[in-house]
């Protein structure tokens, strides 16, 4: 009697820690809830104030419109927002509402059927952005709504360029030489480029790439991967005219993109050198990189890439990216809502008056305060085209590939064909 | 513990009751068998769930990933064989990576092996502040591995580093690149780094070898008239030999497996110089999303760390578990 009892808890025992083991992995799915209340998660990465209240106070606004709809806000840090959602997708418990960088990635994430077609549902919003969405459209249906686009392009300093005695910024690549000509002979190191994480020296190519190669070899190439055109092996040869210049900071290879002072963005904050190749983000990355949080202030200013000389692009196109709101495939159809909401006028104009990126909805257009930021608002918007970056473009496995090549190259151990090569073999191992 | 005690006693007992009427029969009866191996059951059930969940389930998908061409999400559905050993084995920037572990493991046992054991044969004499010494040199041990990192990442700085400061204050031009920068004389650099951090276990693993070794046995040698030297030589180092080798084990799968230093140190750059199996598996699967190829790589670094210990524990620690039996 004594050692059943015994064995009887033995089992229990032994199943319980087999419970707990397991019990780990459920979770109870957010988007149900009792009593026709629907709550709705929504990842975002606006962590920092102004964004991170404004966008608390849009929620709470379209709650009192939507009785019984609850928003539940998870705001982090861009990088843990990546990981997080890279967790979610493998496990499928997604949140409802989270961004979408366009591209390859997001037809990876369209083909496990994890996003929402939007089309129908949200008609409306994709006619007023217009042709900003066509990054996040594939095979004609939209699955993203991007709210915020912007542009890579040089930012400067005013000040070092004053003192090295350069009067206008350079529209071509020799005027751009001789640029950095003029500051090496001030002492003042040209240029920063955080080639440790790859992306930054990527893009120079993908500039270079852009300068060289006819719109429609470009978008062809993003559907059919085929790399052969002899342009991309151009835009090679003209990026190796510019590491010819030797205009990077010491060390460059492996020097990160924007953590901490000894950074690209650091160095560009703190006067350490005259310009770097960024995004659109790069002013408030600098102020987060400053003391006193105010980056380069006004001595800061921006230039498209030069034109690369018998190139078949058009000078006046960019290359960009940007951020936009999807919905994740078993989502309520609030989410749907909530989304068109974020993208409505009203939403996007206090969303450009907070400077927190560049607004895709033409009404906000006007309500950009930062006059850097309005630059290239007009940039963007006057572009007759906008090159996703490539790497997104392509997705991350293409996209790894081709910006090792590329680091590679910078290092001085890649040709430009071979940067052409390991990316044709990455989307062969795709097709 | 009194629930133990209760049932070893009670087993005894009637095991004893048993031999009484039936001597011949050894094992007791049948229940008596069903409960012991339940009672083992209870006390290894946890464990082995444990490890199940976190050990063996890991390798178990990751081997079964290696096969498959998956990004990381939807259904893992596109069985591809070996083709993803097949393109690990004959990457370039891989068979790179293997040489570097490779570099590493020798390196540390050649370079780390000496430098530890006469530290640790100095700080074993009687000097004046020995146990401050010897906290001092267990110190970068201590310090977790990314704040080491981070801090070294910053004195190596070119231009304005505490590092490139002081070799020009002698006179010397320091690498223009920097030391993490110039593909090189990364790896060295990185090599330097870690055997400042790692230097105080050895250390500490061979003081405490040394004593385990017995006073009299100096004492004995030295009233022969053995020098310094003859004592370290003949006796310190000959009886610290399973130390020893239990260190040279620890340092190789320690080196197979790098990766947080190196990451926070040149990310496995500049131009591939200093990657290691583990950073090109992390590139490879959470950077690129080829998790086949990730899982194929941790798959290679498995059985080569496998045979390592198997071919270390057959060779040369046997010896030494032999000895204990």
């Amino acid at each position: 009697m004594r050692s059943k009892t015994r064995s009887a808890a033995l089992a229990l025992l032994c199943v319980g820690s087999l419970a707990l083991a397991t019990a780990c992995g459920s979770d109870d799915d957010s988007s149900e809830g009792d009593g026709g209340s629907t709550t709705i998660t929504w990842w975002h990465n606006s962590n920092n104030d102004p964004g991170k209240s404004y966008y608390e106070q849009v929620a709470a606004d379209f709650e009192a419109d939507h009785p019984g709809v609850k928003i539940e806000i998870s705001a982090m840090a861009h990088e843990d927002m990546v990981d997080k959602l890279d967790a979610a997708f493998q496990s499928g418990d997604m949140p409802d509402i989270y961004m979408e960088r366009g591209g390859g990635e997001m037809a990876d994430h369209v083909d496990a059927g994890l996003v929402r077609d939007l089309s129908d549902d949200a008609s409306e919003e994709i006619g007023k952005i217009g042709g900003s969405v066509a990054g996040w459209q594939l095979d004609g249906k939209t699955y993203a709504l991007p709210f915020s686009l912007g542009v890579v392009g040089v930012w400067y300093n005013t000040d070092l360029f004053k003192q090295a005695g350069i009067t206008d910024t350079p529209t071509t690549m020799d005027e751009w030489y001789d640029d950095i000509a003029k500051l090496e002979d001030a002492d003042i190191t040209p240029i920063s480029v955080g080639a440790g994480d790859k992306w930054p020296a990527a893009h120079y190519w993908y500039y270079t790439a852009l300068r060289s190669c006819p719109e429609d070899v470009l978008k062809d190439a993003v559907t059919s991967l085929d790399f052969s055109d002899p342009c991309f092996v151009q835009a090679g040869d003209v990026l190796e005219d510019l590491l010819a210049t030797d205009p990077f900071n010491a060390g460059f290879l492996t020097t990160k993109a924007q953590e901490g002072a000894t950074s690209a963005s650091g160095l560009l904050a703190t006067g350490k050198v005259a310009m770097e190749l960024q995004g659109h983000w790069e002013p408030g990355v600098m102020q987060g990189l400053t003391d006193d949080g105010k980056g380069l202030g006004d001595k800061t200013g921006w230039f498209p890439f030069p034109a690369v000389d018998g190139g078949a692009g058009d000078p006046a196109d960019a290359l960009g990216g940007g951020d936009a709101w999807a919905v994740s495939e078993d989502a309520p159809d609030e989410a749907v809502d909530f989304v068109k909401y974020l993208l409505s006028d009203e939403v996007q104009k206090g969303f450009a008056e907070n400077d927190m990126g560049l607004p895709t909805n033409p009404a906000a257009s006007g309500s950009v305060k930062d006059p850097a930021l309005a630059q290239l608002l007009q940039v963007r918007d006057d572009a007759p085209y906008v090159q996703l970056y490539f790497d997104t473009a392509f997705g991350t496995s293409i996209g790894g590939a081709m910006n090792d090549e590329i680091a590679l190259l910078f290092a001085g151990k890649a040709s430009p064909q071979d940067v052409v090569d390991a990316t044709q073999e990455a989307a062969d191992a795709e097709k | 513990m009194t629930t133990t005690e209760a049932a070893i006693s009670g087993e005894v007992t009637r095991r004893a009751a048993t031999r009484r009427v039936a001597p011949r029969r050894a094992p007791g009866p049948a229940g008596a068998r069903w409960r012991q191996r339940l009672e083992i059951a209870f006390f290894v059930t946890p464990a082995l769930a444990l490890m199940a969940l976190f050990v063996v389930w890991p390798v178990v998908s990751a081997v079964r990933m290696s096969f498959y061409h998956w990004k990381g999400f939807g259904p893992m559905d596109e069985l591809v064989g070996w083709r993803n050993y097949d393109y690990v084995l004959h990457d370039d920037v891989f068979r790179g990576a293997v040489t570097h572990n490779f570099v590493i493991v020798f390196a540390s046992i050649l370079i780390q092996l000496p430098l530890g054991l006469a530290v640790a044969l100095l700080l074993n004499r009687r000097i004046r502040g020995r146990g401050l010494l010897r906290t001092i040199v267990f110190v970068p041990y201590v310090v977790a591995e990314v704040i080491a990192g981070v801090v070294w990442y910053q004195l190596l700085q070119p231009e304005s580093g505490v590092i490139d400061g002081l070799i020009r204050s002698v006179g010397l031009t320091p690498p223009e690149q920097g030391f993490l920068g110039t593909p090189s004389l990364a790896l060295g650099t990185v090599f330097v780094v870690l055997t400042w951090k790692y230097l105080g276990l050895a250390i500490l693993l061979f003081l405490a070898g040394l004593q385990g070794v017995p006073d009299e046995l100096f004492e004995a040698a030295q009233l022969d008239g053995a020098s310094w030297w003859q004592v370290q030589r003949r006796i310190a180092v000959p009886l610290l030999g399973p130390t020893i080798r239990t260190w040279c084990f620890l340092s190789m799968i320690g080196s197979l497996q790098l990766f947080d230093m190196v990451w926070i140190l040149t990310g496995g750059g500049p131009a591939d110089a200093t990657t290691t199996m583990a950073t090109y598996l992390v590139n490879q699967g959470t950077g690129r999303h080829n998790y086949g190829i990730a899982g194929a790589a941790s798959v290679v670094l498995f059985v080569i760390g496998f045979l390592m210990a198997l071919i270390y524990q057959v060779f040369v620690l046997r010896r030494d578990t032999h000895e204990a039996r």
